[in-house]
């Protein structure tokens, strides 16, 4: 009877999961869809800890415990998630991603080690004198290897994004990336077929090199791949989940792991297509070396002409259509209410003013709709790269705040770029371009930007906050 | 070789039902992510986030499971419990804050 009511909790969590994630994908129903895969999740929990029996028919005990941790982990995220800024929510999303994976990770060494101690507990596929050789060992060193990859993976992720962690590779990595997944794969498969002594140490020895591998797969990506690795660690600690649902033969963790490992796997897959590489490039963690490798790049020098905060609030005044392009800078600078400040002023006095927003502007997928939505930009202004391009030689003035990367023309003009390929805003086509910068530097991509040196690009240097609210003064004095 | 063959056909056979459920699911994640717009990639993947969550479920299983003597069980199971419950309650707490922002200015 109990067993009989906890599927059925289950099976309406697994429908919230499908409803959630499809209520998300809609502006009007995205709340809603949140809340109601919560709610969800809620009722899993708790069927879980009342209603649960073993294949032996025993309750859950420790009561105790589990609620204590539940009241640790409910207040310490609540705290944490409440009081997180906008502009670090990819690092807190990492974070909290890293947690799932850890704990996907330590389910599969329990389980492991609980069977390790009682082989006799689960019947052998074969019974051929490999006791280990199952479909349940498999599984249980997956959930091991994919969470720890997730954890270590999104605790790197983090610390680069919060500016904690430097980009870091030495030569060969790729070929070290590549060896260390092969052994652990083989120590996998050898671990099926040695004695439970044996497999003991093995099992620890996978977990370890699964977390070097996860440092050392993050460690080398540039800021510019965090969107594309953000996501795919995302879809990593989905299957990490659904394993222990195998395990577990556990309907709603199978459905909500697997649909995030698919719906994940998905998001990656388009954002590596904004950046025309393969995913298999980003994996293997070449981004990194294959700009050290050709440091000089041709064409990418000459003058920069700077423009007065004057010139630039008479320029924007006085046009008809302004299109801004927000970047990573924006967020650093938290400029985003000004920045719509600076939109709302504009209006007033007529102009038409929209926001070009790149898929990998920023340091996740929509990271630019976000920061934006915080400062209550109207989402109807965020225009994507594809509606916008055709609009840029009908515009006056584009403003660049704080991106780099995404509007570079190398990625259309020079094949020997390391972005070429790469879909970018063509704001060259405006009539004037000005970019809001705080210095010379380069973009996460680590190449020189051509667009500062165009005849009909104009330099304002400056943190993007302060400067942009000199420029709403300006404009409003005049 | 023999072995081999009956060994994957077996693990087959034994998780058929768990195998179809893997498989629609994949399918079904596929569709309901190919029709989200740009502007919600951010939080879809922040409500994603939360949804692996889930994995909560295995770690109360172990915790509630836990001999009372078995310290390394206890104290991981514990463990796993409050990493779980910080990806669930953090990830839809945080995506429920990105999508307010959404709501708000809808006048």
């Amino acid at each position: 009877m109990e067993t009989n009511l906890l599927e059925i909790i289950y099976l309406i969590g697994s429908i919230t999961f499908i409803l959630g994630l499809k209520m998300l994908s809609h502006p009007d129903t995205a709340r809603k869809g949140n809340l109601i895969a919560a709610g969800g999740m809620i009722a899993a929990i708790f069927g879980t800890i009342f209603l649960y029996h073993d294949v032996e028919g025993n309750n859950l005990g420790n009561y105790i415990w589990i609620f204590a941790a539940l009241i640790v982990g409910t207040g310490v995220g609540f705290y944490s998630a409440k009081k997180v800024q906008m502009t670090a929510m990819p690092e807190m999303v990492s974070l909290f991603n890293g947690m799932g994976g850890a704990c996907a990770a330590i389910i599969s060494i329990v389980e492991l080690n609980h069977f390790l101690h009682a082989p006799h507990l689960i019947e052998s596929l074969l019974t051929n004198g490999h006791p280990l050789l199952n479909g349940q060992v498999f599984i249980m060193a997956l959930g091991l290897i994919i969470g720890s990859v997730s954890f270590a993976g999104s605790m790197v992720a983090w610390g680069k994004l919060n500016g904690k962690v430097k980009d870091f590779s030495f030569p060969g990595q790729q070929f070290m990336n590549i060896g260390l997944m092969i052994a652990i794969l083989a120590l996998t498969v050898f671990m099926m077929f040695v004695d439970v002594e044996m497999a003991q140490i093995l099992v620890y020895a996978i977990f370890g090199l699964s977390l070097v591998y996860g440092i050392l797969f993050v460690f080398p990506i540039g800021g510019a791949d965090m969107p594309v690795v953000i996501s795919l660690l995302n879809s990593f600690t989905g299957v990490a989940a659904a394993c222990g649902g195998f395990l577990y033969g556990n309907s709603v963790m199978l459905t909500g792991g697997i649909l995030v490992g698919s719906a994940g796997t998905i998001l990656t897959i388009l954002m590596c297509k904004a950046m025309n590489r393969s995913l298999m490039n980003v994996i293997i963690g070449s981004f990194g070396g294959s700009s050290a490798a050709n440091p000089a790049l041709a064409g990418a020098t000459g003058d920069i002409r700077e423009i007065t905060m004057n010139d630039t609030a008479v320029l924007l005044s006085y046009s008809k259509s302004v299109v801004i392009v927000p970047g990573y800078g924006l967020a650093v600078a938290q400029a985003q209410h000004v920045c719509h400040e600076l939109e709302k002023t504009l209006e007033e006095k007529g102009v038409e003013v929209k926001y070009a927003i790149h898929p990998v502007a920023g340091r996740m997928p929509g990271h630019m709709n976000v920061l934006l939505a915080e400062a209550d930009v109207p989402y109807t202004k965020l225009l994507e790269m594809e509606e916008i391009n055709p609009e840029f030689p009908n515009t006056d003035v584009v403003l660049v705040i704080g991106a780099n990367d995404v509007v570079n023309p190398a990625a259309k003009r020079d094949p020997s770029s390391p972005i070429y390929g790469m879909p970018v805003l063509d704001v060259e086509l405006a009539a004037t371009t000005i970019v809001l910068k705080r210095g010379m530097a380069k973009g996460y991509a680590g190449i020189e930007n051509e667009l500062f040196y165009e005849p009909k690009t104009r330099m304002l240097f400056g943190d993007a906050k302060a400067t942009l609210q000199k420029l709403v003064a300006e404009i409003r004095s005049l | 070789m023999d072995n081999s063959v009956e060994l994957l056909l077996n693990f087959f056979y034994v998780y058929r039902e768990l195998i179809t459920i893997v498989i629609l699911s994949i399918f079904l994640g596929i569709e309901i992510i190919g029709s989200v717009p740009s502007v919600l990639h951010t939080p879809l993947m922040s409500g994603a986030n939360a949804i692996h969550g889930v994995v909560i479920i295995g770690a109360i299983i172990v915790m509630g499971k836990a001999e009372p003597d078995n310290y390394l069980a206890l104290v991981l199971g514990f463990l796993a419990v409050i990493l779980g419950t910080l990806n669930v309650v953090g990830g839809f707490v945080v995506t429920d804050r990105m999508l307010e922002m959404f709501k708000k200015k809808k006048k």
